[in-house]
């Protein structure tokens, strides 16, 4: 029947995805060979190829796959949400408050205030500052969204709360010297490949309680789509569930701009081409094929960005706009229509 | 059922409550269609909502109701990847854990509910592809899978055709026969809730609701104050035609042909007499044909044509 086609289309996507995590590993500036991979991840030797795999390339194709799947469910939770075909996990204003702080640590701190050097000095300091700008706006969000009424004044307000933190953050580009202002421009371009193990693990736990709240709302998620007043003569606790979801998006688009930059386009390019490749509304089966989705994007990006033979790597943020805009636009033209 | 005591329904802002409502007594018995009228504005949906709970009373209570009641409101469904079966299979989720597992008996339900309202051929299709009737159809079959003693409707004949919204109120009338439900809506369409409503609330426009059954509120001259006529007749249920041209015109005739002929020339602005100059027949059996001053029409239009040269 139908369900029997979604677990076909999920399986090809897993398929898909284990393809292009093993591409990742295997393919960059220097070429390892399959059967090198293999041995590099069962044996424990020492060889250049293991030394590569363990401390490169393991960290960088796990970091896209937790921040792709985490992009991704959060941009199908705000679409759902906010019923907005054009939402994405940074309409909190989430990243827009992480890159407040992380330019205030890179752009001020670092010449100037004693404290702030301190922090900016930090190995960690600008996952610090950006997990700090985060929190900072989910609170806001949070405290607001218990006394506004209807889901479109809170996207409004995280709307208000990006612009505003970016015309600060303009103000901090216009007073900041110029080799500070580049290692601000430089993480806003996003980057997957310079996590290490320890990091991977923090993301790899805020993914995962990110994306298990949100399978703790697939029934209201369900529901909001029929709008509020369906959703509440249902018996769905509107104000309670509205709280997890932002809770999920802030957790999971908090901790993957934390560690690594705002990464565009992803959180609201995938749910689409999810919804347009799998047409259903049910977000038991759009929440995992979302997740699978976003980490395959991310993986190919990053197989992109990382021209084969060359050291240069693009920034991560280049390629998934120039990747994901044309690829949704041909699906909207074969499909004719996009929705939520 | 449901019934309230000196029910006060409005909305809230800020510190000022507007009242729309108050002192309501009313009750909604099992097993019965009831229409709820009032002109546009004056607070069908907000009763709606109160008594489904998804606005709190200003003051008063409401008795029996449940958390889960069975609404079909005017709320647009945006939702285009979803299909009849997904849409009506909603009436369950108040039974469901965050899981969202339907169990065969669920599953059965929903697939009764969707025969309720015979739409079994439609129920794989997408909602998006549906005409506005199957549409609300299925937020009927909705309103059935959710299994509560009340379904409470606002509009459900809106944007429907004719044939469309006999179909609809001849349903919820049977529904509310068959599984002794009682079922409230709100409505303005005026000829076809007296046709089918066991019993009318009318919003009197004072923030008091009458009720009764329609014959009484008509008879009683009730509909005539709240709705104030303008050129509709209620107690002959027709439009008034002004006899402008001052001719006075003779008809004989039985059955529909005569009633139908009577209207063309009322509408025409003819005065239909007891006696008269001008003397129309009506010929019915297989065909019907009008014969005036000797000679025979095959069409009423025939017939006003050459009239209206006299």
């Amino acid at each position: 029947m139908v369900r029997a086609n979604y677990w076909k289309k999920g399986l090809m996507l897993a398929v898909g995805l284990t393809l292009l995590f093993i591409a990742d590993v295997t393919l960059g500036s220097i070429s390892i060979p399959i059967s090198s991979v293999l041995s590099g991840l069962f044996s424990q030797s020492t060889s250049n190829f293991s030394e590569i795999i363990w401390q490169f390339r393991m960290p960088k194709a796990i970091t896209c796959l937790l921040a792709g799947a985490a992009l991704a469910t959060g941009g199908l939770l705000m679409q759902t949400l906010f019923r907005n075909a054009l939402a994405g996990p940074d309409v909190l204003g989430l990243s827009s408050g992480a890159s407040l702080m992380v330019a205030v640590v890179l752009m001020v701190g670092q010449s100037s205030l004693g404290v702030l050097a301190a922090v900016a000095s930090h190995p960690w300091s600008q996952v610090i500052a950006a997990s700090f700008g985060g929190m900072l706006v989910f609170t806001i969000m949070v405290t607001l969204s218990r006394f506004v009424q209807d889901n479109t004044a809170l996207l409004i307000i995280g709307l208000m709360i990006s612009a505003a933190t970016s015309s600060l953050v303009a103000m901090l580009q216009f007073v900041s010297r110029s080799e500070d202002l580049q290692s601000y421009i430089i993480w806003s371009m996003g980057s997957v490949g310079s996590t290490n193990w320890q990091e991977v693990r923090v993301l790899g736990f805020a993914v995962i309680l990110g994306i298990g709240i949100a399978y703790s709302q697939i029934k209201s998620l369900n529901a909001l789509l029929l709008g509020e007043s369906y959703a509440r003569s249902l018996g769905i606790k509107i104000a309670r569930s509205r709280l997890w979801i932002v809770i999920s998006t802030s957790v999971l688009a908090g901790a993957v701009t934390a560690f690594c930059g705002p990464i565009a386009f992803v959180g609201l390019a995938v749910p689409h081409l999810v919804r347009l490749a799998v047409p259903t509304s049910n977000h038991k089966i759009l929440l995992p094929l979302a997740a699978m989705g976003g980490a395959s994007m991310l993986l190919f990006c990053d197989l992109l960005a990382h021209l084969p033979n060359r050291t240069q790597v693009l920034p991560i943020n280049v390629i998934t706009s120039l990747i994901g805009a044309p690829l949704v636009i041909w699906m909207i033209m074969r499909n004719k229509k996009v929705s939520v | 059922m449901i019934s309230t005591q000196q029910l006060c329904v409005g909305f809230r802002t800020g510190s000022t409550a507007h009242t729309l409502f108050e002192g309501l007594d009313l009750h909604l018995p099992a097993g019965e269609l009831v229409c709820f009228m009032g002109s546009n504005g004056v607070g069908k949906s907000t009763l709606l909502k109160t008594l489904a709970g998804l606005l709190p009373p200003l003051a008063g209570k409401i008795i029996g109701l449940d958390k889960n009641v069975a609404l079909v409101l005017t709320d647009k469904i945006t939702a285009t990847n979803m299909t009849v079966y997904e849409l009506v299979s909603f009436g369950q989720y108040p039974y469901l854990d965050w899981r969202v597992d339907f169990s065969a008996s669920q599953q059965e339900i929903i697939e009764a509910a969707i025969r309720q309202v015979r739409l079994e051929s439609l129920q794989h299709r997408k909602i998006n592809e549906l005409s506005d009737g199957q549409l609300q159809l299925v937020m009927i079959a909705k309103a059935l899978a959710q299994q509560t003693p009340v379904i409470l409707l606002d509009e459900p004949t809106a944007h429907l055709d004719l044939n469309n919204r006999v179909e609809v109120m001849n349903l919820l009338r049977s529904l509310s026969r068959k599984m002794n439900k009682s079922i409230l809506v709100a409505t303005h369409e005026l000829d076809l809730a007296l046709q089918t409503a066991d019993r009318v609330w009318l919003a009197t426009g004072d923030k008091k609701i009458k009720t009764g059954i329609p014959e009484d509120l008509v008879l009683d001259g009730t509909f005539d104050e709240v709705f104030q006529f303008k050129g509709f007749d209620l107690k002959t249920g027709k439009v008034e035609h002004e006899a402008h041209r001052n001719i006075k015109v003779q008809l004989a005739g039985t059955g529909y042909p005569f009633l139908w002929t009577k209207n063309a020339l009322e509408r025409s602005g003819y005065d239909v007499a007891e006696e008269a100059v001008i003397q129309i027949t009506v010929y019915g059996e297989s065909k019907t044909q009008w014969k005036m001053a000797g000679s025979l029409y095959e069409s009423l239009s025939d017939l006003l044509a050459v009239l209206r040269l006299q």
